[in-house]
């Protein structure tokens, strides 16, 4: 339907003119339809985080992820927190598209500022704020204009342990320990031998250990990683996040390595 | 109308599609008996190669006499759970008294049809007692075609197992001994050992089935726990022994 008079034509009998269409003729047309073509929606992701550990120990729940934000195969921004902690007992981590997951800190820190000021002695755990990051992802991909990210959501609140994830079709599950990117591949291996049916005997020492690990092998194997990561630990006492860290590395054996690329022999 | 000519920008786009859906592997599976009704799923949840998680459960229990198992894509799948349970609980505020199970099959056959151009991508398949005392079994397609039948197997080794069912519970391709009949309904106890074999044979022969199997057994108003007794480790979830009873089994399959 077109709503301007004026492109309706010119009246037949120019005598009577209802609409008062003649002798306006200067007709108002889009020269660019906005929507021509079609509302965009985020279709790829751009700048990107790689892999989020986590996993369940004896006192709470242990979450790592490095700090790199890539453009594509180019590290761009090399000390981004992918780790975020919400309210006092959950910490979320985040793969995939940062734009998307500095879009999603902000809708969580709105809602613990609402749920503050709600004054009613209650304050969101790690399951509620992942219930409610789990019905934005399924709205979201529902509504085909997905947060293209992988989320962990780890937490620590009346004794209990939660760990679970989110990714941007809306699937979930929990898990004993989790991975997402190429973690997924490399580190949950790894990761599922030492935690999965002792969550409750692994001590803090061994966790982190397991992890540091982990990401050592990430960043040995994953060419969008980086030597510089975060540790979060989400236990009775609150959340701790760690500034960056680093593994040591040892690439002595690169030396040794033939067949790939120029050699002189 | 169109008295303008398109102009570049104007011309039809092309568009990359994000893809809204994925499979998330496991096997669901479900047999009628005479008074009883057994409904099963295995626990892990996969997408691609990778295992997702050990324990995912995808069997729901809707009602004392009715219980609902989801397979396909497992977002989909726990969203469809989530309100057919939301519109039970609305039917019990409005009526007092639970939906019964053929009612809740065409509530299913309806909510599936409501999404008939941006399905669930799920299958579905809901077992229980009728009012009748009888035990059913309705299953259904993502846009909501359904039937009540004897037995049905659903998601990634339906292909392996429902075979087995139609030989075991239908006794097709069997020939009865001279003067004998096949029996139309099957013992408990039977059913039981046919569904648990069903899940590790399935295990055997299929990389998205395993971990853990989950069964509901749902036993008609009046009848005993008969055919149960000589399983261990068999929990009851109603409070109270009159009306439906309700019972979880739970077995490990291979992890591998």
């Amino acid at each position: 339907m077109d709503h301007f008079p004026t492109n309706w034509g010119k009246p037949r009998d120019e005598a009577v003119d209802v609409y008062s269409t003649y002798p306006l003729h200067s007709r108002p047309r889009n020269q660019v339809d906005t929507f021509a073509e079609g509302v965009q929606h985020t279709q790829q992701p751009i700048v990107t985080g790689t892999s989020v550990l986590a996993i369940k120990y004896k006192d709470g729940v242990m979450m790592a992820a490095d700090t790199l934000a890539s453009y594509g195969s180019l590290a761009r921004f090399k000390d981004i927190s992918r780790l975020h902690p919400v309210g006092d007992y959950t910490v979320i981590g985040a793969g995939g598209d940062m734009s998307d997951f500095q879009h999603i800190q902000g809708i969580l820190d709105d809602l613990i500022v609402e749920e503050f000021n709600e004054a009613d002695g209650n304050a969101l755990g790690p399951s509620e704020i992942f219930e409610v990051m789990s019905q934005v992802m399924y709205a979201r991909r529902s509504k085909f204009n997905p947060l293209w990210n992988s989320l962990l959501i780890g937490g620590f609140k009346d004794g209990k342990s939660f760990l679970a994830y989110v990714d941007l079709l809306g699937t979930t599950y929990q898990s004993p320990s989790i991975a997402t990117g190429y973690g997924a591949y490399i580190a949950i291996p790894l990761l599922r031998k030492v935690v999965d049916g002792r969550e409750k005997d692994v001590t803090e020492e061994q966790a982190r250990h397991i992890l540091e690990e982990c990401m050592k092998v990430l960043y040995y194997r994953d060419a969008r990683s980086l030597n510089k990561y975060q540790i979060a630990k989400i236990t009775k006492d609150g959340i701790e996040i760690t500034d960056g860290l680093s593994s040591k590395t040892e690439w002595a054996f690169a030396e040794s390595i033939r067949g790939y690329g120029a050699q002189n022999q | 109308m169109s008295h303008y000519t398109r102009t570049q920008s104007q011309q039809h786009p092309t568009q990359r599609q994000f893809n809204p859906y994925t499979e998330n592997g496991g096997t669901i599976l479900a047999i009628a008996g005479a008074d009883f009704s057994v409904i099963a799923g295995d626990t892990r949840q996969s997408e691609g190669y990778s295992i997702q998680t050990r324990y995912a459960p995808k069997v729901f229990k809707l009602t004392d006499k009715a219980v609902l198992a989801v397979n396909g894509f497992a977002a989909d799948g726990n969203m469809f759970v989530k309100k057919v349970k939301q519109r039970l609980e609305w039917y019990r505020h409005a009526h007092s008294k639970d939906m019964p199970l053929r009612s809740i099959a065409r509530l299913i056959q309806t909510m599936l049809y409501a999404q008939r151009f941006f399905p669930y991508y799920v299958y579905n398949i809901l077992g229980g007692i009728e009012e009748d005392g009888t035990g059913a079994v309705y299953s259904f397609d993502p846009v909501g075609s359904y039937e009540r039948e004897a037995c049905r197997a659903a998601g990634s080794a339906q292909s392996l197992v429902q075979p087995f069912l139609d030989n075991q519970i239908y006794f097709k391709n069997q020939t009865p001994v001279l003067g004998t009949s096949h029996p139309t309904h099957l013992p408990l106890r039977h059913v039981v050992q046919l569904v648990i074999d069903s899940f590790t044979s399935a295990t055997e022969r299929h990389i998205e089935v395993g971990d853990g199997v989950e069964l509901y057994i749902i036993l008609a108003r009046g009848r005993g726990t008969q055919g149960l007794d000589s399983f261990k480790d068999v929990q009851e979830l109603t409070p109270h022994a009159e009306g439906e009873r309700l019972f979880v089994l739970r077995r490990e399959l291979k992890k591998d």
